[in-house]
C-alpha cells in the first residue's frame, strides 16, 4: 500500500497537467482531493489504500519498496493537513490562475518527497527525496518574483547546496566502509572500530541541521519565510522545513543512532542552543512572518532537544512535538495570511486591536500560540511535557530545566504578539477591516480542533503511538 | 591503462574547463561532463554502484539544479565579463598548483581503512543497479527533474511578459 501514496500524487500531477487550459483551475481541487485522501486512509486503514490489493501488480512492476510506520503516519497526517490548508489559502493568497496551477504541482511534487522521506530505509533514498522536496520548494519561495522573494530563493538554494555536499560526502563514506547505505547497514558500520562511520554520521547530521534551519544555520529560513507567497509560507513553515531536516533527524536517532551517546549529546547540545537563540531572536521581531519563523527555529529546537532524552520517550515526544507543531504553525500562517489579506501589512507596530474586527481570527491565532507555549490543556502543552520527562529520565536536569525556562520566552513572544495584533482600540486606518474570507478561516479552524482535541483526548493518543510499539 | 590514463586526462580537462570558463552554463555542462568522465572511471575500477550514484546525482540531478539557479541570475554587464575573461587565468592559477600539493601529501598518509569492496560479480551490471537496486531513487531523481522543469516555466514564463 505504501507505495501507492507516492504513485497516487505522481498521478495526480501528470493529470493536472493533461487538463485544457481553460480547465487548470482544478489543479488545486485535484491536489486538495489528494491530500484529503491521504491524511484519511493513513489514519483509518480499514478505509484506505491497504485495502486496494487490485494495485499489487503495480508494485510488482515498479517496485518502489517503501514502509510505513507510526513514525511515518505522523508525517504523512502532517504533510495533509499542511497540505490542504496552503492550498485553501492559495485562492485568497495568489493573485493569477497560473500561479495557482503552478502552486498546486509544486505542492504534489513537494508532498512526494515528504511522503518519500517519511517511507524510506535507505540513507540515499532519504538524501534523495529531501532534494524533491527542497527543489520544489526553491521555487515556491520564487513564484512571486521580486528581490525579496529571489533573495530568500537564493540563500535557501546556497545553503541547501552545502548541505547536499555534506550528505553525499557521507553517503559516499558509507558505501566505502559497509558497502551499502540502508539503515541498518549505517546502524552497524557505527557499532564497528574506526572513526569513519562517525565522521560520516556527523556530516550527515550536519546536513540536516542545516535542511532544518537549526543554529548556527538558521540565517535562510526568517528570509524563506518571509519572502514567499503566503499559501508557500503556510505549506513550508507547516511542514516542508521540518520533514527535510527534522523527520530525517528523529528517523536516525530512532533506527541509527539508538542510545549512542555521542549522538545523544550532539541532539542536546544543538536542540538547546537553537531553542534559546529562536526564542530570543523571535522576541525582538516586529514582522509577524518574521516572528513566527525565529519561533519555528525555537520550536525545532524543542524536538531536536527530546531526541537527546531516553531512547523511545524522547522520540515519542519528539514526534508528538513535531506534529503539534506542523498544526500549529500552518495555522499561525494562516493567520498571519489573513492579516495582510484584509490590512495588506504584517509590521506588528502598524498593527493593533484587530481581536474586535477579526474575533475568528484572533480566537484562532491564541489557541495556536498557546499551544507552541506550552500551555495545558492544549497538544503542545503535552509534548512539551513529555520532552521535559525524556530528559528527567536519563539526568539531564540542566536541559530539562532550559526547556521548561525557554517556554516562558515563548510564552512572552506570542503574548506580544497578540497583544500588538489583536488587542487595544483599532487604530483609524483599519476601521474597514472585516473578518478573513472562509478559505482561510476553515484551516484555522480545523487546525484550532485538532490542536484542542489533541490535547483533550491526549491519554488516547499517545496510547495509539505506544501501541504501534514504535 | 591507456585507456584510463585518456579518460584521467579528459577528466581534468573537462574540470578546468569546468573552472576557467566565465559563462555558468557552460561551467554546468563541463562539470556534467567531468562527472560522466569520473562515472566511467569508477565503473572501470569496479565500483559500479558508485558510478551510478556519480552519474545520476551529479551529472543527473546537480545540473539540473544549476541549471534552476542559473536561471535566477543575471547576465554581468559586457564590461565586466571582458574583465573577467582576462584575469580569470591570473585568479585561478593556486587551484591546480593546490591540488598537485595535497595530491603529493596525500601518497605519504597510508590510513588503514577498512573498505568494503564490492563482491565480483555481484551487481556489476548497470541495469541491475540503476532497475533493481536504485529504482526508488530513480523515480526520485524524474521528480527533481520534473520540479525543474516547473521552476524553469516559473523563471522564463515570467522572463518574457517582462520583455514583452
Amino acid at each position: 500500500m505504501s507505495h501507492l501514496l507516492l504513485l497516487v500524487p505522481f498521478a495526480a500531477l501528470i493529470l493536472a497537467n493533461l487538463l485544457p487550459r481553460r480547465a487548470r483551475a482544478a489543479a488545486t481541487g485535484i491536489a486538495f482531493a489528494v491530500l484529503a485522501l491521504q491524511t484519511v486512509t493513513v489514519l483509518l486503514p480499514p478505509l484506505g489504500l491497504a485495502d486496494w490489493s487490485f494495485f499489487n501488480p503495480v508494485d510488482a512492476i515498479i517496485g518502489l519498496h517503501v514502509s510505513m510506520d507510526n513514525l511515518s503516519t505522523l508525517l504523512l497526517v502532517s504533510a495533509g493537513l499542511a497540505g490542504m490548508a496552503s492550498l485553501l489559502a492559495a485562492g485568497p493568497g495568489l493573485k493569477t490562475g497560473r500561479e495557482r496551477f503552478l502552486f498546486a504541482n509544486l505542492v504534489l511534487v513537494a508532498v512526494i518527497g515528504i511522503n518519500g522521506i517519511s517511507m524510506v530505509r535507505d540513507l540515499f533514498s532519504l538524501y534523495v527525496f529531501i532534494e524533491v522536496t527542497a527543489v520544489a520548494t526553491f521555487i515556491l519561495v520564487a513564484l512571486r518574483h521580486g528581490v525579496d522573494a529571489y533573495e530568500g530563493a537564493w540563500k535557501y538554494l546556497i545553503l541547501s547546496a552545502v548541505a547536499s555536499v555534506l550528505m553525499l560526502s557521507s553517503v559516499a563514506l558509507f558505501l566505502l566502509v559497509e558497502g551499502g547505505a540502508s539503515l541498518e547497514a549505517v546502524a552497524h558500520s557505527l557499532g564497528s572500530p574506526g572513526p569513519i562511520p562517525w565522521i560520516a554520521a556527523t556530516l550527515f547530521l550536519c546536513g540536516l541541521f542545516i535542511k532544518g534551519g537549526l543554529v548556527p544555520f538558521h540565517g535562510w529560513l526568517a528570509d524563506a519565510y518571509s519572502s514567499a507567497p503566503a499559501p508557500a509560507s503556510i505549506f513550508m513553515a507547516g511542514i516542508v522545513t521540518k520533514a527535510s531536516g527534522v523527520f530525517a533527524l528523529i528517523r536516525l536517532a530512532q533506527s541509527v543512532f539508538g542510545d549512542a551517546l555521542a549522538a545523544r549529546w550532539i541532539f542536546l547540545v544543538v536542540g538547546a542552543v537553537t531553542l534559546v537563540v529562536g526564542a530570543f531572536l523571535a522576541l525582538t521581531q516586529t514582522d509577524m512572518k518574521r516572528m513566527l519563523a525565529y519561533s519555528s527555529v525555537s520550536q525545532v529546537g524543542y524536538i531536536v532537544l527530546a531526541l537527546g532524552g531516553s531512547p523511545q520517550l524522547g522520540i515519542i515526544a519528539a514526534a508528538l512535538h513535531f506534529f503539534n507543531h506542523a498544526v500549529s504553525k500552518s495555522q499561525l500562517f494562516t493567520n498571519a495570511e489573513a492579516i495582510e489579506e484584509q490590512l495588506g501589512t504584517i509590521s506588528m507596530d502598524r498593527l493593533g486591536g484587530l481581536g474586535s474586527r477579526m474575533p475568528v481570527t484572533a480566537g484562532t491565532s491564541a489557541v495556536a500560540s498557546l499551544s507552541i507555549a506550552g500551555l495545558p490543556p492544549l497538544a503542545g502543552f503535552w509534548s512539551k511535557l513529555l520532552i521535559v520527562i525524556a530528559l528527567w529520565q536519563v539526568g539531564q536536569y540542566a536541559f530539562a530545566a532550559i526547556a521548561i525556562l525557554t517556554s516562558l520566552v515563548t510564552l512572552g513572544y506570542f503574548l506580544s504578539l497578540q497583544r500588538r495584533v489583536f488587542f487595544g482600540t483599532p487604530g483609524a486606518e483599519w476601521a474597514s477591516a472585516r473578518e478573513a474570507r472562509g478559505r482561510l478561516l476553515v484551516p484555522a479552524l480545523a487546525l484550532s480542533l485538532i490542536t484542542v482535541a489533541i490535547g483533550l483526548a491526549f491519554p488516547l493518543v499517545l496510547s495509539l503511538l505506544l501501541g504501534g510499539g514504535q | 591503462m591507456i585507456i584510463m590514463t585518456i579518460l584521467l586526462v579528459l577528466l581534468v580537462l573537462a574540470a578546468l574547463w569546468a573552472s576557467l570558463t566565465t559563462l555558468l552554463l557552460r561551467a554546468t555542462i563541463a562539470l556534467a561532463l567531468t562527472s560522466a568522465m569520473l562515472a566511467v572511471v569508477m565503473y572501470t575500477l569496479g565500483a559500479p554502484i558508485a558510478a551510478v550514484l556519480e552519474l545520476s546525482v551529479c551529472a543527473g540531478l546537480i545540473s539540473v539544479v544549476f541549471v534552476s539557479v542559473i536561471s535566477l541570475t543575471q547576465r554581468r554587464p559586457f564590461k565586466d565579463y571582458i574583465e573577467m575573461r582576462r584575469s580569470r587565468l591570473t585568479r585561478f592559477w593556486p587551484l591546480p598548483l593546490a591540488l598537485i600539493v595535497v595530491g603529493v601529501a596525500l601518497s605519504f598518509v597510508h590510513a588503514p581503512i577498512q573498505v568494503a569492496l564490492p563482491v565480483p560479480g555481484a551487481e556489476g551490471d548497470v541495469r541491475l543497479v540503476l532497475w533493481d537496486v536504485r529504482q526508488l531513487d530513480l523515480f526520485g531523481q524524474i521528480l527533481i527533474i520534473l520540479a525543474g522543469v516547473i521552476g524553469v516555466l516559473v523563471l522564463f514564463k515570467r522572463e518574457s511578459k517582462d520583455d514583452n
